[in-house]
């Protein structure tokens, strides 16, 4: 099987694996959803500081719902010892971990970047500046996946591995936050929201480059 | 002749605990006789600002506090490189020695700060690029020594706290340039410390001064705690049981 092969097969699986457990996809998806409608309620429903805040709730709730289901991304294949066989195949650990990041990806990036203009609409976004959030989540939330990676690796089999995850990874997660949330405000003010969107895609094609290797040096370390 | 220098020696736990113990003393001292000149620079030998009166004299502290904590990541961050590298013990035992005193300079920078701010700016916190990369850095610290004190593994905790040592630095400028950016493009810089007047020479030896005695604290701090770090990963081996006869 060449690579492509390989990580089309992973994908399959992941993505069935998900669909069988359709229930944690939706709580990541709800938690996104309640995170998001609680700022109304906490800072009061004036539609003009909604409006402005907008953007960066919508972006927070990602970045916490992104990290509440890292802990799916290795932790039931390390517990049935599906990992160590992963580990034991001759293909490069880079190529199958870049599938189960795209996976997880898509099963908790993607239903996100779905719901997200809803949300939007709630806080009073203007069309263009939905857009500008749908793109900008659709460039921001494989960041997300990439970098977490790094975390719930390291954190493979550890007590308290949730909450530990949350403090190593959402200190990285912060350029991410702000040029998305950025780009939106960028929308919304009439500044243009080009150079954020930019700086988001080279974000993502740094994290795409590095991540792989930092995980499967995070892998080794922690199955060892 | 320095080819002949077998510089690997002290890469044993064993001998550099040794060579930590002579060498702690000296900069514990260098640090106080610094400490000592650098105060006296700051409080009696300054003169008193004409803009920020008395409160200026805080930076004595906060400066060098925020550039160690700033210099401490990165020589944590070399320490783990190296333990990854070549498969030192001592090199990530370093890493974690360095990374409380790291994590508290930057808790001080970040209080003595606040401090600052208060009389100058007329707050305690504003989300200016510095202050809030500062802050960053101490998640990051936190991060570490969190993720070492999970595994009890010692020898995963090591790596582990090696790779995020790691990836840190790696984010470090990004994250920096990024809080920066966001900031000008938020509220416009309010206060910036190029805005201020430049420094008189006597002020700048001042802290120059309290740098070096933070530093020399900074390494006598570590050493103390690798000394530490060393004895309860060894304390099964027959060195350390020799040198508990020894001394008893």
């Amino acid at each position: 099987m060449n690579t492509l092969q390989i990580v089309l097969v992973l994908l399959r699986r992941e993505l069935t694996l998900a669909m069988r457990r359709r229930g944690d996809v939706l709580t990541v998806l709800f938690f996104f959803v309640i995170v998001a409608s609680l700022f109304p309620l906490g800072v009061g429903p004036d539609p003009k500081l909604l409006r402005l805040m907008g953007g960066g709730v919508v972006w927070v709730a990602a970045l916490l719902a992104a990290m509440l289901s890292l802990g799916r991304m290795f932790a039931s294949d390390y517990a049935d010892g599906t990992l160590e066989q992963m580990v034991l195949t001759p293909t490069p650990p880079v190529v199958w971990i870049t599938g189960k990041m795209l996976a997880h990806w898509l099963v908790s990036g993607v239903p996100l970047i779905l719901v997200a203009p809803v949300l939007g609409v709630q806080f009073g976004l203007s069309s263009e500046a939905l857009g500008v959030l749908v793109f900008s989540l659709l460039l921001g939330t494989p960041v997300l996946s990439l970098i977490g990676a790094i975390g719930a690796a390291l954190t493979l089999g550890l007590r308290g591995g949730g909450v530990l995850v949350s403090l190593l990874v959402l200190p990285l997660y912060i350029p991410v936050l702000i040029f998305g949330a950025g780009a939106v405000d960028g929308a919304m003010s009439g500044l243009g929201s080009e150079a954020h969107l930019s700086l988001l895609g080279g974000i993502l094609i740094l994290a795409f480059m590095l991540t792989p290797w930092a995980v499967s040096a995070a892998l080794r370390i922690s199955m060892e | 002749m320095m080819s002949s220098l077998n510089w690997y020696k002290y890469s044993s736990p064993a001998t550099f605990y040794g060579l930590a113990g002579k060498a702690i003393p000296w900069f514990y001292g260098a640090a106080a006789l610094f400490c000592v000149a650098g105060l006296y620079i700051g409080f009696f030998l300054a003169p008193t600002d004409f803009q920020q009166s008395e409160a200026y004299r805080i930076i004595f502290i906060h400066v060098p506090a925020a550039w160690m904590s700033m210099f401490i990541y990165i020589v944590m961050a070399f320490w783990a490189a190296l333990g990854l590298a070549f498969n030192t013990r001592l090199s990530f035992m370093m890493a974690s020695a360095l990374a409380p005193t790291g994590a508290m300079l930057t808790f001080v920078a970040l209080w003595t700060g606040a401090l600052w701010g208060k009389p100058t700016w007329g707050t305690w916190w504003v989300w200016d690029a510095r202050l809030t990369s500062e802050l960053i850095l101490f998640f990051l610290y936190l991060g570490f020594m969190a993720l070492q004190a999970a595994i009890d593994d010692p020898r995963r905790a090591d790596r582990a706290g090696a790779l995020i040592a790691l990836v840190g630095v790696v984010n470090v400028p990004i994250i920096y340039f990024s809080v920066r950016w966001w900031n000008t493009l938020h509220q416009g810089a309010s206060v910036s410390f190029s805005k201020a007047p430049s420094m008189a020479t006597i002020m700048l030896v001042g802290m120059l001064v309290m740098a070096l005695a933070a530093w020399m604290y900074a390494i006598a701090a570590a050493l103390s705690r690798v000394r530490s770090i060393i004895l309860e990963r060894e304390r099964n081996s027959q060195w350390v049981a020799q040198m508990v006869e020894a001394e008893a």
